[in-house]
């Protein structure tokens, strides 16, 4: 069975024998690779937080980029995430999964920074109404 | 120790207080248990425990769960219809100064249950049943991809049934409207059982909810047969494929919300309270966040239904495939995109709220292309008006109406004047009456002779659809009025006198609706003494077009003792163009999933342990939650859960089938 | 195989000699993914959550008095230990060594303690000082969000414990592989997870 067989093929159902295409559990050498690639993706952050060598705008930006980047190397290294396995399912599913969290979580902080601002008015805007 | 700790211990803060004082409620409960005693005492009779048992309740074959999601959705539907004739009665009575007759107490509640039971424990079961009979079907599929936990799902969406109903008798349900939105059901405010009844219902049939949709994913994504590309999937199965989709992505934020509410109300954390720097809105952002995906949970699958109806009962393709596929796609992630249109009165600022009013109106238009597909669909066809046929006219005609109302609920500024008021009401019962349950009696009417072989009753079921179109008409057009004219939804008693006759109206038009369920039932009985006049020997009573009538009614087992191979989305309409010959020979042993009780013990032990947290009985609490993981873990050390229906069962099963074809033939 | 394919796309063939068979647990990694992503979500409503009300101190202490970056950073190594160690078994149960996967998942396993003693001992530690989940809504989001991830590693090391017992039972038969590869994907999910708890509760909360 070729591994580049899509999806739609009949047989593709019953090739996923285990072990066999789609299942890669990488190698001791990509093991590697990904953990010492999250320490030092860890440890940068945790450096510039503990230090504050940064201003405090900046490191909250490198600190964000760096989760974004090791999240991604562990879906690689650790998770064996490729646009093969099970036909690309678990990719889609994946980036489906992706557009509803930012969608949701982008969404809710919007929504509710706007609710907060319109509805909750800080003590000074209360000030100026009474006055 | 003395008793006054003792007790309180052992049974929290369930006392024989809890018992009902109502007399409307005391009287229910006594037909109910006298009806169950009945039922008990024939069961046993008849000597059926281990028939039921052995063939049903254990069963992990989908056709038969599929069949147990109808009946408990069924029975979940007079409860909630009971709701709704009760709800109208008392809201046509209670003028100039009357009470009526329910008091505020039993009136909240029963606005309650009535939303949450045809939501969760009749839609959601209904169409769940229904995926679960015709999607592997369909695909040409031997059973679903995890036969065990689809028997689980449906046990967990029966305990939380079974919680909603035991709420009725023991204790009180949550009287908070059903979404129940903080902080009316914090602690503070709902200091009873009631929302804690809400809760653990919705937690636990909603890990059934979840686990279901996985598992149709599943089976659609690597069950087809061979041959079945995606674009050749039945429209049915697109639709729910989507359809659970969007389960596994929304069911988990209504677990994490209702998560956090139990939090707030056990623990005493503050996320939705006003102090400590909790903020309500946010449970009323999450929950809808899961909340209008669940409007297209609901809807979508139906339009597959219809989809499937049209072709099949105008004799030609469907219109449009492959814009009914995309239609359904972008439904899919637009659905998303809108949920804030539930609260736009919130305060939001102008931006947010226009964005979500576009959203709202766009994601119309997918939708309003389906409507043209199946019009076009019929449009030169050779259409037969069978039930199903009927109710899919009723429906366009119905639903495009609640559609438009809907799109004029989505202009943020008209949405200011009328939310909250009879006109949303009547606006959503409007799509989810006339698509999902028109759909649902078209759907029950098109595989019923599937599922039972025989048809059901033709003259019933026009007198159930005769009761139940113009029923609709007059229960929900006076709301429109009314909303228009200012009366918001939830009142128990009113003061203008003139509003009372388009009341009346609504309540005569729920009494017709009655008539349409009694017909209803009358038909299936009728159907089920007539069987034998109504017979169905081809399998195919309708000229059907997917594979799911390739096979027998009702199907084997096994469903097909060799699987299909695919060339065309209408496959069975494809096999029978080119007169597809059954194959006679060279059956061979079948492979299939075998029965297991574990679902039903470890639902089992989750209703204990909802109840007992309900009523703060906390030693039962820990030991059921011990029990479950016991039980689960228990499980996955028997490893061998298969067995073969041999060779000579296949072909003595395939060979009965042959002698009835030849008879109808002959 | 060649002959198959060449029968499917006879438009007149509709069943196959061979019947098309699906392998035992052909569908478990899918839909072990699927529920993984279904999980993922109840991570993100938490997080909404946290983002949304996670300022609100409520007149009480915020993490810059509560949090101690040391004790993270040890417990973020601890995380990071286990999903390598869980490879190592993984590695090993490609190579069918049962024994040297038994160990390696043992290791994993006692990393994972370790995670969830550290754990214990901050949040010990915090209500201690007051900071209770009841003291605030910043409170309650952070021991609800750090609290569902440690409730997620106690799971996993139960069902990891249960795993070795199966290994070690039945030896690595396709059935044992199979849940043990839905326990590796488990395990270094939880790892994402907390990627995104260090650096948005308590990294960023420092120097918000």
């Amino acid at each position: 069975m070729s591994a580049d067989k899509n999806d739609h093929s009949p047989e593709s159902h019953d090739t996923d024998h285990l072990g066999h295409e789609g299942h890669n559990h990488g190698s001791f050498k990509s093991y590697l690779i990904g953990f010492v690639l999250s320490v030092i993706l860890t440890a940068i952050p945790f450096w510039l937080v503990m230090t504050g060598v940064l201003p405090t705008q900046a490191t909250a930006l490198i600190v964000m980029a760096f989760a974004v980047v090791q999240i991604v190397v562990h879906m690689i290294y650790f998770l064996h995430m490729n646009s093969k396995s099970e036909g690309g399912w678990t990719m889609l599913a994946l980036i489906f999964t992706i557009i509803v969290v930012v969608i949701a979580l982008s969404g809710s902080l919007w929504v509710m920074y706007h609710l907060n601002t319109n509805m909750m008015p800080s003590t000074h805007d209360m000030s100026q109404m009474s006055s | 120790m003395n008793a006054d700790t003792l007790i309180p211990l052992i049974f929290g803060r369930l006392t024989l207080e809890a018992l009902p004082h109502e007399p409307i409620v005391l009287a229910t409960m006594v037909v109910v248990v006298l009806g169950g005693a009945a039922l008990v005492g024939a069961l046993t009779y008849f000597k059926l425990w281990g028939y039921l048992w052995k063939e049903w309740f254990t069963t992990v074959d989908h056709k038969k769960i599929g069949i147990m999601y109808m009946i408990l959705g069924l029975i979940m539907f007079v409860r909630g219809f009971a709701d709704a004739i009760m709800m109208r009665l008392q809201q046509a009575m209670a003028f100039g100064g009357s009470e009526g007759y329910l008091n505020a107490h039993h009136y909240d509640q029963i606005f309650t249950a009535h939303g949450v039971i045809m939501i969760f424990f009749v839609a959601m079961p209904l169409v769940t049943g229904i995926m679960n009979y015709v999607v592997p079907l369909q695909i040409g599929a031997r059973d679903v991809s995890f036969p065990f936990l689809n028997n689980f799902s449906f046990w967990m969406t029966t305990a939380g049934a079974v919680i909603v109903m035991a709420s009725l008798f023991v204790g009180e349900f949550a009287r908070t409207g059903w979404l129940a939105y903080p902080p009316l059901s914090g602690i503070g405010y709902s200091p009873g059982v009631g929302v804690d009844y809400y809760i653990w219902a919705l937690q636990i049939a909603g890990v059934g909810t979840t686990l279901s949709g996985i598992n149709l994913i599943a089976t659609i994504v690597k069950m087809r047969a061979p041959g079945m590309g995606m674009m050749k999937m039945p429209v049915f199965t697109w639709t729910s494929l989507c359809t659970n989709v969007l389960i596994v992505a929304s069911f988990p934020v209504l677990t994490a919300v209702l998560a956090l509410l139990t939090l707030d109300r056990y623990v005493g954390t503050n996320f939705f309270t006003n102090d400590f720097g909790g903020n309500p809105m946010m449970y009323v952002n999450l929950i809808w966040i899961w909340g209008h995906p669940e409007v297209y949970i609901l809807i979508l699958p139906l339009f597959g239904v219809f989809s499937e109806i049209a072709s099949t009962f105008s004799g030609k393709k469907l219109f449009g495939y492959t814009s009914m596929v995309y239609a359904t796609v972008v439904i899919t992630i637009l659905s998303y995109l809108v949920w804030l249109h539930h609260f736009f009165t919130m305060g939001s600022g102008a931006s947010v709220n226009s964005f979500f009013g576009i959203t709202t109106m766009i994601i119309s238009i997918p939708t309003g292309a389906k409507i043209f597909n199946w019009l076009f669909t019929m449009y030169r066809g050779r259409i037969r008006f069978e039930l199903p046929m009927m109710w899919l006219v009723a429906f366009m005609l119905t639903f495009v109406i609640g559609g438009m109302t809907g799109v004029l609920l989505a202009v943020p500024p008209a949405d200011f004047v009328l939310h909250n008021s009879l006109f949303l009401i009547a606006h959503f019962h409007n799509v989810i009456i006339g698509g999902v349950l028109f759909g649902l009696f078209a759907a029950i009417n098109f595989w019923w002779p599937k599922a039972f072989g025989f048809k059901l009753d033709k003259f019933w079921g026009m007198v159930s659809f005769c009761c139940w179109v113009p029923g609709f008409w007059l229960a929900f057009a006076p709301l429109y009025v009314l909303g228009l004219m200012g009366v918001t939804r939830r009142m128990r008693v009113f003061d203008d006198p003139s509003l009372q006759i388009w009341f009346v109206i609504a309540a005569i038009g729920a009494g017709v609706i009655a008539l349409g369920i009694a017909a209803m039932f009358i038909q299936f009985a009728v159907s089920i003494i007539n069987r034998d006049k109504l017979r169905d020997t081809t399998g195919d009573p309708w000229g059907g077009r997917t594979l799911e009538w390739a096979t027998s009614s009702p199907p084997p087992a096994y469903n097909f003792a060799s699987t299909p191979v695919v060339h065309d989305a209408d496959a069975w309409w494809d096999m029978k163009k080119k007169k597809y010959q059954r194959p006679l020979s060279g059956y061979k042993a079948i492979h299939m999933p075998s029965n297991t009780g574990a679902g039903v013990i470890i639902s089992g032990l989750c209703l204990v342990m909802g109840l007992a947290l309900v009523w703060y009985i906390w030693w039962l609490a820990a030991l059921s939650f011990l029990g479950v993981l016991a039980v689960s873990i228990a499980h996955t050390f028997n490893y061998k859960r298969d067995y073969y229906i041999p060779a000579d069962e296949v072909r003595a099963t395939e060979e009965a089938r042959t002698r009835l074809l030849a008879g109808t033939e002959g | 195989m060649s002959a198959t394919a060449i029968k499917i796309d006879d438009p007149n063939v509709f069943h196959l000699e061979e019947e098309p068979h699906h392998e035992e647990g052909s569908s478990t990694m899918l839909g072990f993914w699927l529920y993984l992503m279904s999980d993922c979500l109840i991570f993100a409503m938490l997080f909404a959550v946290f983002g949304v009300v996670g300022g609100n101190y409520a007149a009480g202490p915020g993490p810059k008095e509560l949090f101690d970056l040391e004790l993270v950073a040890v417990n973020t190594a601890m995380l990071l230990f286990s999903s390598i160690t869980y490879g190592f078994a993984m590695l090993a149960m490609d190579k069918n060594k049962t024994r040297q996967t038994l160990i390696w998942l043992a290791v994993t396993g006692l990393f994972g303690l370790a995670f969830l003693g550290i754990e214990l001992y901050e949040f010990a530690h915090l209500i201690h000082e007051g900071a209770t989940p009841q003291r605030s809504a910043f409170l309650s989001a952070f021991f609800t969000l750090v609290g569902t991830h440690g409730l997620h590693v106690t799971f996993g090391i139960i069902w990891l414990v249960t795993l070795m017992v199966q290994v070690s039972w039945k030896g690595l038969i396709p059935a044992n592989k199979r849940r043990l590869m839905c326990l590796s994907m488990f395990w270094h999910f939880l790892d994402v997870i907390w990627i995104g708890v260090f650096t948005f509760v308590y990294l960023l909360g420092m120097v918000r």
